[in-house]
């Protein structure tokens, strides 16, 4: 596949906006994990390649690995239990880390966690790598600590994650309902890097879906350049708080 | 709100081997050992009570919001509710809860996002989270074990109200508790609590006004 910049340079007399430069793309496999120190200035698309995606994901100040994805501050700044356009992923500090700046599914989940050990063997059984090569049972949170070590990280730099493409909904009497069927192949969402994030994904299943067939569903991924947020950006008018949030991390980086 | 399921508790003030009062803005460090039993009382009413458990023996395993509400499948804590760690281990059970509701997504209040939520020139307001620092660092000093920010993470809100509506909203709404409730718990395995008795004067999670908090411990030889 050609990517844009390639592109630009095989038509020289073409302007390319830079606001979409893509940088590159690549595949996540399902139930694997990636990570990568997404820039301020660049964005993360994730598309899904199938239905029912699920991308688990973990965000850190790169330059300052205390300064964590803080969801409890991200909710309450915002007054959401979903996330979706609009919303931001705010740190421990009152920074915004990444902006949702495009998606097409209106809601993803802060709610419902990762998949552990336990909870996939008693789903799907137990089925090792010497068996299954590729195919063996994986779980987010072992995929989550041992990338975590990859950057001298360890169980105590473990938040609360978010599950992108799914859908985790809350009854009156709080009572919490996976919502099946939620996303289609196609499907995406954009991040805008506020900041330099280490962004750590992991493509497990959601741990509340009730399918019982071991599923591993990739996604696309395409890093691009943009644009810093001007002063109508989607994500700064989202709510008065996010003013706020905007200008603490412009003045991080002052 | 659905009708709550308020649960006392068989165990008496008098028999407790333990009783001290925590003042609002104050942190809280206190170890538990498995089989104990832990409450809080509310003394004034409408006070929020952020705390943070953690496995006495291995700090890094440590209460999970998101294990605790995914494994009840339910986002309030009340009685019978189990608080899971990190580790997916039972820390404690809820037995007891003269209130019905507790908050486990509102996270603790911070300088920072005191900043963010209501003005920036409110960066000179107490938060939790200065409380929780000051506390972990104490107990750091005091016992030579590493504690500290990495350790801080999503808390419980004993005694407040944070609904989340079908529609994906979360509201924060008036307590839903009074002067002399109580939530007890029984502690599954040795377990630290981290008390920050909420000094918030900006939204309504303790009526404006926060006020002091008791801690009282049973031991098991005098649980009934």
């Amino acid at each position: 596949m050609i990517s844009a910049k390639e592109k630009r340079l095989q038509q020289p007399g073409k302007l390319v906006s830079l606001s979409s430069e893509i940088l590159w793309e690549e595949t996540l496999h399902g139930s694997s994990t990636w990570s990568h120190v997404l820039k301020r200035g660049t964005a993360l698309r994730i598309t899904a390649e199938a239905d029912n995606a699920n991308v688990g994901a973990l965000f850190m100040n790169a330059d300052n690995s205390s300064e964590r994805l803080n969801l409890p501050d991200t909710l309450k700044a915002q007054h959401i239990a979903r996330l979706t356009t609009g919303a931001v992923l705010y740190s421990d500090m009152g920074r915004i880390l990444c902006s949702i700046t495009d998606d097409m599914l209106g809601w993803h989940d802060p709610l419902g966690g990762c998949s552990d050990a336990a909870l996939v063997a008693e789903k799907f059984g137990l089925l090792d790598y010497q068996e299954a090569r590729n195919g063996w049972h994986q779980n987010a949170l072992d995929g989550f600590v041992i990338e975590l070590a990859k950057y001298g990280l360890d169980r105590r730099d473990l938040t609360m994650n978010v599950n992108f493409f799914s859908k985790v909904e809350v009854d009156k009497d709080g009572s919490m309902h996976f919502v099946e069927k939620h996303s289609k192949a196609g499907d995406a969402v954009e991040l805008r890097a506020e900041m330099n994030t280490l962004v750590i994904l992991n493509t497990c299943q959601h741990p509340m879906n009730p399918d019982r067939e071991y599923r591993q569903i990739p996604v696309r991924l395409a890093a691009k350049r943009v644009q810093a947020p001007g002063a109508d950006d989607v994500c700064r008018k989202f709510r008065p708080e996010n003013e706020r949030g905007f200008t603490l991390t412009e003045r991080y980086f002052l | 709100m659905p009708e709550a399921v308020l649960v006392t508790s068989p165990r008496v003030p008098e028999q407790a081997i333990f009783s001290e009062d925590v003042r609002a803005g104050d942190s809280f460090v206190y170890e538990i050992k498995r089989g104990q039993f832990v409450r809080i009382v509310d003394l004034e009413g409408n006070q929020a009570v952020d705390t943070l458990f953690y496995n006495a023996h291995d700090y890094s395993d440590r209460y999970s919001a998101q294990d605790t509400i995914r494994g009840q499948q339910n986002i309030y804590l009340t009685t019978g509710t189990k608080l899971i760690s990190s580790a997916r281990n039972v820390l404690l059970t809820i037995v007891a809860d003269t209130c019905g509701r507790h908050d486990t997504l509102g996270g603790a209040c911070a300088t920072e996002s005191n900043m963010v939520r209501y003005a920036i020139e409110k960066r000179f307001m107490h938060a939790c989270r200065q409380s929780f620092l000051k506390g972990a660092m104490e107990w750091s000093d005091k016992t030579g074990r590493e504690f500290g920010k990495k350790d801080l993470t999503a808390n419980i809100n004993f005694f407040m109200n944070v609904p989340v509506t079908p529609a994906g909203k979360l509201t924060f709404e008036d307590g839903v508790s009074d002067a002399g409730k109580y939530v007890e718990l029984r502690a599954e395995m040795d377990t630290l609590i981290v008390i920050s008795n909420c000094p918030q004067l900006n939204n309504p999670c303790n009526a404006y006004n926060p006020t002091p908090v008791r801690v009282l411990i049973w031991d098991v030889a005098s649980s009934i």
